[in-house]
């Protein structure tokens, strides 16, 4: 077990450097086009470029500006933002945060909401509950996030009049105008979350020790809560956990759409803006974040799953 | 068992069909049944005949679809399908329990033992947590599973396959039902555990007086643990009887054809051979008019046999119980179990074939653990096959016998090139191929060295039609090269495995298993082998398929003088068709000789052990019980000593521990890997007393007095 | 037993075609997978015959703002779904709209299924180094959130249509790799496989020939549900705009080049959001559909 915690902590910082190199290679070097044209734009000069390449450093030799570059992130000095004229650091902070709260949020009504809906469609496979549950995931699976986003706006906002229209937060922490950037991630991810999660009871319902449980004559309660779901919620807690890793993309859109001042939002600016050094921090933030979920989510089912544990 | 007291179960005229979307299917059409306290029943019959349905049903629990349309069963005087759905639940587990097929399946894996073995008694009556688990460790005790507390804390992955199923039959009867069902219990074990658990079961009802119905395909394991008999076949109860009136003299003609399927420990292949039962079980809605059995019957007659369906009968002049469906038992003259059927030759012996000599495999595994990495030890070896030592001529036919994890497999895959032996030579026909992988060999050599492999039901690519996959192993062998000349072979060989020419067309889900089987002996036979490598291949299959499948290989083999290479399990069939056996454990070759000196005293006491272990369908021959005590030691960890002597029965001290033992050999081509000095081995009585002529009649004469 | 077959058997495409549409016959069992079937049948035709059925030139401006149903003053013709704020009228930008999308999304769902499948092959059945290395790369991939990782893409290479075929690609076929690579892992164990290595045929025959075709249930499963992610990861860039440059229609950026003026106008951002929803909606009930019909077999 030991083992295992130190094998997958190894390869998360192995999965770190990599990256890291892929994001030097990518946006840092010549290899994808000159980065002085994109921050200066195209109709800068080559004295302007060359200048700005001195400024920063880009004549050093390339293993050298890496080890540089990789250090400083380390140290938490994550340059200069271009686009909000100020360290990194001081702006992606707050915005993470926000999403931070926004997650939360959407986490705290979608999993259970998923997670029950899902062990009743599952515990009676076939019938009207799980065939509703199911048509109305996959409805909602189908509509992406802009799309309910215009929806839920049309609704609420415009007809309704009951939810601001966006959600910039100018006044202070409203949490009305949380509702409707969580509503979307709510809607969309639920779908899948509870669909999982009933293919995994159902799974488990038709397997022989069930058969047994039942058999042996246990109430049908202890049959489920100590049977059943022991087994069943493996999986849906890896799922779930992977979401974290979903939750980051689909904040860009919903932070997008209702100018709320989170990180996915920030991570669009930069590219958006040819932000060189937020882009790297922001990129290197999420996937660090992603690969801890992963991590955690792969020790978890380690964990919870005695088959393994034991072995 | 006591005839006086009122009976504990009564299915009477029980008809249960399934209701899906094609429609009705009626998987049990008649049957009654009556279980006295104390009695062990047992239900025999080959798959679709509606047993585990019967079981099913007796448990209330046929899934969404199931229903029972007629008929009744009362359980101690209660009819179960009038009880709600608490009063069964009440009844379930404490008043009738049920063993399952598969132990590990049964077991929930995230539980521990204890808390799956608590939870019965717990739940039905009103003790204290303390009691239950003092009851629980006493009966995991009581069948005889060493060390009840640390099995009480494991969880079911940790147990082996025996000791699951000693679990799970601790489980049933923890809160002391009358009823216990058992539905093929043994089928997934090895045949020397399942000996334990059959003994185990044979004694739970002397023990408890709790009453058994066995169900099982295996009328040797019937016979072993059963006190009446009720043969199934399509959905109904064809005969019924004692164990001794049934198994001497069967009156259905269904019942003497599986009699005639199972192989005798009298015949051998050339004197008697298998008599398997012609045309196929029909399909529930197929089902003929009148006797179900009518087309497959020998003894068919028009105008009788095909008009009504009928009841069973009582039989004349023999048991009260004995009871029959057949109109025409009287007139038909079965006669007693004797070998008879036609003469086949013997073939003769040929040249040497196979030279296997001092080989080894051993496979390594990393250990990435950090206590490996500590010690050193980061390489450790499977030791799947230890030094083998054999050969085989033209056309004889050598068994590799062995159970789970001896290392046959492994040896059937260097042979076959999908491995490279560690050390030592395989010769076949004089050239080393245990270096050489498949795709390194000509092709000639390639199909003149193929297999028949295990599982009928992916031993074809479900994608391709059968004349395409046929057709392609022909190319590739090089038999043929011009399209009408492979299209003419794959017609041939249809002709031989004896399937209509139209199958060419078929996708292997429309065939049968015993069909696809006969296809997979088709594509082995398609290059003219020397030698045919068969892995097992009629274990998955019913007894009278079996049959069939297994007169086929031996009809081809004599034919085209192959070499057969056999594995199996099954000592019985073994014994039939082999003429020379080798017995493996745990990757070692303990025994081997011609079939007459493996079923002959000096045995190998794994050999013995082994022998005392197959079920024999025949209530006149009588065995030696020989039980194994002991855990199958892990390949990665054998012992330093002899393999076998963890669980030795004849173990003689710490030599069998520590050193390897001697190969001593017998007679030219019998050799035994023991340290028990050979006169010793000589002295024991043989295992398997197979009564003469005289003698039966003799025992018959006293018996009907 | 012999029946009277001599001749043989004749091969041919036209056999498989009429084997293909024949199973598409068996979609009639499942309701759902019909409702799905032909939603994604409409608008493949209404993408095919485009020219035909729009009534306007999607990108020329005739007349701003105008409602759905009115009519157009200076040509002739009615605005069945409105204008937007350019004037171009919406229907015929949402019906040449549906051609973009079934171009890319198919080629950029072909091409990462490709390159998946070859790779989730060889890690599966050969297993050892090969699975190592394909494996951790996977991993690796799959660590990004997938938009990150779509927009470190774009930024890098920028944005066009086979910009967006290419980072479609890389960003899905480690997660159709997977797939494959297990469904490799519990097909390499069959006997008809261990046959074909008996008969000493090469690795990629077996893996092609032998493997691959008892894998198709799962992945034609798989390939509907990620036609419509794929058509979800359109419609999203184009949203934020990084998707395909202007002025080719394009839903989602139909949506994001009118949101402002959502409050007035919704019109303008409802219509391409019921559009590109219903095609998603197609692949996925088409997809259930297929599962539950594979599941029945």
């Amino acid at each position: 077990m030991v083992t295992l915690i130190a094998k997958r902590f190894g390869f998360m910082v192995f999965t770190m450097i990599v990256v890291s190199l892929i994001l030097f290679i990518l946006l840092e070097t010549d290899l994808t086009g000159d980065p002085a044209i994109r921050v200066l734009g195209q109709f800068s000069n080559e004295e302007q470029r060359e200048l700005w390449r001195e400024q920063h450093g880009y004549n050093q030799p390339m293993l050298l500006r890496y080890v540089k570059w990789l250090g400083n992130f380390a140290t938490g000095d994550l340059g200069e933002s271009i686009r909000f004229k100020g360290p990194v650091a001081d702006v992606m902070l707050p915005r993470l945060w926000n999403t931070a709260v926004l997650g939360f949020w959407t986490f705290a009504i979608m999993i259970p909401l998923s997670l029950i809906l899902g062990v009743l469609s599952g515990m009676k496979e076939g019938s009207k509950l799980d065939r509703s549950i199911s048509i109305f995931g996959i409805l909602t699976t189908s509509v992406p996030e802009f799309a309910s986003a215009v929806i839920f706006s049309a609704l609420f906002v415009f007809t309704l009049k009951w939810l601001p229209g966006t959600s910039s937060m100018s006044g202070g922490f409203e949490f009305k105008q949380l509702v409707l950037p969580a509503l979307v991630l709510i809607v969309y991810d639920f779908g899948y979350v509870a669909r999982m999660t009933r293919a995994s009871m159902a799974e488990v319902m038709t397997s022989q020790y069930i058969r047994t449980a039942i058999l042996k004559g246990l109430p049908y309660k202890s049959v489920i809560l100590k049977h059943a779901l022991r087994n069943a919620l493996i999986a849906p807690f890896t799922v779930i956990m992977l979401q974290i890793n979903w939750l980051l993309s689909g904040v860009i859109v919903v932070e997008f759409f209702f100018a709320y001042k989170g990180f996915g939002a920030l991570i669009l600016e930069a590219s958006l803006n040819n932000d060189i050094a937020l882009l790297e921090a922001c990129a290197m933030v999420a996937v660090c974040v992603a690969v801890t979920t992963q991590t955690l989510a792969d020790i978890g089912y380690t964990f919870l799953n005695p088959r393994i544990r034991f072995s | 068992m006591n005839t006086d007291q009122e009976p504990i179960l009564v299915c009477k005229d029980l008809c249960i069909s399934y209701y899906t979307r094609a429609g009705e299917i009626p998987a049990v059409v008649d049957f009654s049944l009556t279980v006295l306290p104390g009695e062990t029943i047992g239900i025999v019959g080959e798959s679709g005949c509606g047993k585990s349905t019967v079981a099913m049903a007796i448990m209330q629990h046929m899934g969404a679809n199931g229903g029972i349309k007629s008929g009744s069963i009362t359980f101690k005087g209660r009819d179960l399908t009038q009880l709600t759905d608490d009063e069964l639940r009440d009844i379930r587990g404490s008043e009738v329990a049920m063993i399952y097929q598969e132990p590990f399946a049964s077991l929930n894996p995230s539980l521990k033992i204890s808390t799956q073995l608590m939870e019965v008694p717990l739940a039905h009556e009103d003790i204290s947590t303390e009691e239950a688990r003092k009851r629980a460790l006493q009966m995991l005790a009581d069948v005889k599973l060493p060390d009840p507390e640390r099995i009480m804390e494991a969880y079911p992955h940790q147990l082996s396959g025996g000791q699951q199923q000693r679990v799970v039959i601790a489980m049933g009867l923890l809160s002391n039902p009358s009823l216990l069902l058992l539905d093929e219990p043994t089928t997934a074990l090895d045949v020397t555990v399942e000996a334990g658990i059959v003994k185990l079961v044979a004694d739970i009802s002397k023990k408890y007086g709790t009453s058994q119905i066995y169900i099982s395909h295996n009328l040797g394991l019937i016979l072993e643990t059963c006190d009446r008999v009720f043969v199934m076949y399509s959905g109904e109860v064809v005969e019924e009887g004692t164990i001794d009136s049934l198994f001497t003299w069967p009156r259905h003609p269904y019942t003497h054809g599986l009699f005639a399927c199972i192989p005798l420990p009298t015949a051998d292949k050339h004197a008697a051979p298998l008599k398997p039962i012609r045309g196929q079980l029909p399909l529930p809605f197929e089902r003929p008019q009148g006797c179900y059995y009518h087309p497959r019957c020998d003894h068919f007659e028009e105008g009788l046999c095909d008009v009504d369906h009928f009841k069973m009968e009582h039989v004349e002049n023999s048991a009260p119980d004995h009871r029959v469906r057949c109109l025409r038992y009287k007139d038909i003259n079965i006669g007693h179990q004797t070998g008879e059927g036609e003469q086949k030759e013997v073939l003769e012996l040929g040249d040497r074939v196979l030279n296997v000599d001092k080989m080894k495999k051993y496979y390594e595994v990393r250990d990435n653990s950090l206590k490996a990495l500590i010690s050193g030890k980061r390489i450790r070896y499977v030791k799947a096959n230890e030094e083998l030592n054999f050969t085989a001529h033209e056309g004889e036919t050598v068994a590799i016998v062995g159970e789970s994890g001896c290392g046959k497999s492994t040896f059937a895959k260097v042979l076959m090139g999908l491995e490279k032996s560690t050390e030592g030579e395989v010769r076949h026909l004089g050239k080393d191929i245990s270096g050489i992988a498949v795709r390194d060999r000509s092709p000639e050599e390639v199909a003149s060295l193929q297999m028949v492999f295990q599982n009928p039901f992916d031993t074809l690519n479900p994608s391709h039609s059968i004349g395409g996959q046929i057709s392609r192993v022909i190319k590739k062998f090089g038999v043929e090269t011009d399209k009408t000349k492979v299209f003419n072979r794959v017609m041939q060989l249809l002709d031989i495995v004896k399937l209509p020419r139209d199958f060419y067309f078929r996708k292997p889900r429309q065939l049968s298993g015993g069909q696809k089987q006969r296809i997979g002996i088709a594509r082995a036979f398609a290059g003219n082998p020397s030698m045919v490598i068969a892995d097992e291949p009629v274990s998955a299959l019913d007894v009278s398929v079996a049959a069939a499948v297994t007169e086929l290989l031996m009809d081809i083999q004599r034919e085209h003088k192959t070499t057969l290479l056999f594995i199996s399990h099954d000592l019985s069939v073994v014994r039939y068709l082999s003429d020379r056996i080798v017995v493996m454990y745990l990757g070692h070759i303990l025994e081997r000789g011609t079939t007459e000196q493996i079923f002959a005293p000096p045995y190998q006491p794994y050999t013995e052990a082994l022998l005392s272990a197959v079920p024999i369908a025949d209530p006149e021959v009588t065995k030696r019980e020989i039980v194994l005590e002991g855990n199958l030691p892990s390949a990665m960890n054998p012992p330093k000593g002899c393999p076998f002597c963890t669980r030795c029965h004849r173990k003689i001290g710490e030599i069998c521990d520590n050193e390897p033992p001697p190969e001593q050999i017998v007679a030219d081509r019998h050799v035994i890997k023991c340290h028990i000095p050979l006169e010793e081995l000589k002295q024991v009585e043989h295992v398997i007393h197979v009564p003469s002529e005289s003698e039966r009649l003799h025992a018959r004469a006293n018996r009907d007095a | 037993m012999t029946t009277a077959i001599t001749e043989m058997p004749k091969a041919g495409y036209g056999a498989a075609l009429i084997r293909g549409l024949k199973s598409f016959a068996l979609l009639r069992e499942s309701w759902v997978g019909m409702v799905g079937a032909f939603l994604v049948i409409f608008w493949v035709l209404v993408a095919l015959f485009a020219p035909l059925l729009a009534p306007f030139d999607p990108n020329s401006s005739i007349q701003p703002f105008a409602k759905p149903g009115a009519e157009a003053l200076t040509t002739g013709g009615t605005f069945w779904l409105g204008t937007d704020h350019i004037g171009r009228d919406i229907l015929s930008r949402i019906i040449w709209g549906s051609r973009t999308v079934l171009i890319y999304a198919p080629l950029a769902t072909l091409s990462a299924y490709t390159v998946g499948i070859l790779m989730g092959l060889a890690a599966g059945y050969r297993g050892g180094w090969v699975d190592d290395v394909l494996s951790r790369i996977a991993d690796i991939i799959l660590s990004f959130p997938v938009l990150v990782l779509y927009i470190i893409i774009i930024a890098t290479i920028g944005a066009s249509g086979i910009n967006i075929i290419i980072a479609i690609t890389f960003a899905s076929s480690p997660g159709i790799m997977r797939i494959v690579r297990g469904l490799v892992l519990d097909l390499r164990n069959r006997d008809y496989v261990a046959a074909a290595q008996t008969r000493g045929e090469s690795d990629w025959r077996v893996m092609l020939v032998e493997i691959l075709p008892n894998a198709r249930g799962p992945l034609i499963v798989d390939a509907c549900l990620r036609l419509g992610y794929v058509i979800i990861t359109i419609g999203v860039l184009g949203f934020l705009g990084l998707g395909l440059p202007p002025p080719d229609p394009d839903w989602g950026g139909m949506v994001n080049e009118t949101r402002q003026m959502a409050m007035a106008f919704p019109h303008m951002t409802l219509f391409p959001c019921i559009a590109i929803s219903s095609l998603i909606l197609g692949f996925n009930l088409l997809a259930d559909g297929l599962r539950e019909i594979s599941l029945r077999d």
